[in-house]
């Protein structure tokens, strides 16, 4: 089976590629979001927030690239809830093909369809004005990050996908993570907030992958923000890679 | 060649719980290489549970469940190799077109040819014209022909039929009739569940009745029919069934 596993995750990729891009609208609607957000807070809000630096959109990019990340995960529950839902995924499973392919697939393209997306609003913020002379090392650096953050929220995603019961429960899970990065230093710094919500903002995730990527743009030295987004990304994953697979077994037991 | 002489399916006290639910409770039967078996039983009698465990997508709780020769628990990638399931909704990928459904499941089976082999197969299933289109655009009866043809990719000795004519409309119903009695004549083995006691009647050489978690009665239609009293001559006005009068208006019966 394992011989096969290789060679039939490629194949499950391409097909569920080709949901994505004759599904063009999951990647424009994911984008669109995060955009919306950005116009709004760099043209409406932007003015009267004061973050001491110069450019807003500069400050305000990371935290939106986490948000369309937030966003884009959520089709990848919905396209795994329809496989299960039309009978397809057990027709995979009931087939001489390695069998977390399948699942793998799913990860996979959501890995794809999420960075295009974050290009549509990386160009969307050149745009409006993001300008970075970072070397290609901290860009690399930043692409790293985005793709081990979004890993881990796909494999959070591949939970509810895996158990729901409806459509609107295979991605309502994702709400609450894109609102997370308000409650963080993605917006406004963290030290006009009061103290408990303060204290909260600080030690969770967003606020220290935002920190770790704005200072790899602005070339300022990435400090230990860049070790505690690490460990928060690779821990996340690692803890929902564990729930995603037990549910799996669960399901296809 | 032990898969020549073992029988296709061999099911011991089979036994599968859901909690307080007994849906099986120790399910005796036994398949015989070629011909159509087909078990018998009312909404929830447990024919789709027997179904899953079979295609290895449900472990049993107890009991012996041989496939093509092969344990079901032990052995579910051999038992893989050698069945198709069709589940009760047809499973096919609507954003894919029917062509492309066909060739995925042949690249999955790892065939040398997936694009002949879903060539071949719209061919005998008349889906060629619609070989383009996106699945999400086929009637319930088109589905239906591309999900069994998707389930005869690499021949596979036994194919599970689970309710394959559930929702499907009288046309439709008599197409995957006539598919099943092909099959048969290759020599594939079919399990066929169904509700329908006349499509038992019409296609199966074996029978099977689950009833209750378990099997009542077991044998030929010939058999089943000796079960009750020999039949009384009375004469009745042969009427037309409503379905012979809609297969006449619409003009399909062949």
């Amino acid at each position: 089976m394992t011989r096969h596993f290789l060679g039939d995750t490629a194949v499950l990729l391409g097909r569920s590629l080709r949901h994505v891009t004759r599904s063009v609208d999951t990647v424009i609607t994911t984008a669109i979001m995060p955009v919306a957000m950005m116009l709004m807070f760099v043209y409406v809000f932007g003015g009267a927030i004061n973050t001491g630096t110069d450019s807003y959109v500069n400050y305000l990019l990371p935290g939106i690239l986490l948000i369309t990340i937030a966003s884009g995960i959520a089709y990848t529950a919905f396209r795994l809830f329809t496989d299960l839902k039309s009978g397809v995924f057990e027709r995979f499973q009931s087939m001489p093909t390695a069998r977390s392919a399948v699942l793998w697939a799913h990860v996979l393209t959501s890995l794809v369809a999420n960075l295009i997306s974050l290009a549509i609003v990386m160009l969307v913020a050149l745009a409006m004005g993001f300008r970075s002379s970072a070397p290609v090392t901290a860009w690399l650096s930043v692409v790293g990050i985005l793709i081990l953050f979004t890993l881990a929220l796909t494999w959070i995603a591949v939970i509810p996908g895996l158990s729901a019961k409806t459509v609107e429960g295979a991605s309502a899970f994702s709400y609450p993570l894109i609102f997370l990065p308000f409650l963080s230093s993605a917006f406004v710094p963290t030290a006009t907030m009061p103290g408990p919500l303060r204290l909260f903002a600080e030690h969770q995730p967003v606020t220290s992958i935002v920190n770790a990527i704005r200072a790899l743009f602005t070339e300022q030295p990435v400090g230990t923000d860049i070790w505690i987004a690490l460990a928060w990304c690779v821990g996340i994953l690692v803890v929902a890679y564990l729930f995603a697979m037990n549910t799996y077994r669960r399901r296809i037991a | 060649m032990r898969t020549q002489q073992t029988p296709a399916i061999q099911v011991r006290d089979l036994r599968k719980s859901y909690k307080d639910l007994h849906v099986l409770r120790g399910v005796d039967f036994e398949v015989a290489r070629g011909g159509v078996f087909a078990l018998l039983g009312s909404n929830g009698a447990g024919k789709t549970t027997a179904v899953r465990i079979l295609s290895t997508l449900l472990k049993p709780d107890a009991g012996v469940v041989r496939v093509n020769g092969f344990d079901v628990t032990t052995q579910a990638a051999d038992v893989r190799e050698s069945i198709s399931l069709t589940g009760q909704f047809a499973a096919v990928d609507e954003i894919l077109t029917g062509r492309e459904n066909l060739m995925l499941v042949a690249r999955l089976r790892h065939l040398a040819n997936p694009a002949q082999v879903a060539d071949d197969l719209l061919r005998r299933f008349s889906l060629t014209d619609a070989a383009g289109r996106r699945a999400a655009t086929y009637s319930g009866g088109m589905r239906r022909r591309l999900d069994i043809a998707m389930s005869l990719i690499g021949d596979p000795p036994i194919i599970f039929l689970d309710e394959p004519t559930t929702g499907l409309d009288p046309q439709a119903r008599l197409e995957v009739w006539r598919t099943v009695k092909d099959l048969t004549a290759q020599g594939t083995t079919v399990l066929l569940t169904t509700q329908y006691l006349d499509e038992a009647e019409h296609l199966a050489d074996r029978i099977a009745i689950l009833h209750q978690g378990r099997i009542i009665v077991d044998g030929t239609l010939a058999d089943l029919k000796r079960l009750l009293p020999p039949a009384k001559v009375e004469y009745v006005e042969k009427q037309p069934t409503l379905e012979e009068i809609f297969l006449t208006l619409t003009g399909t019966n062949t």
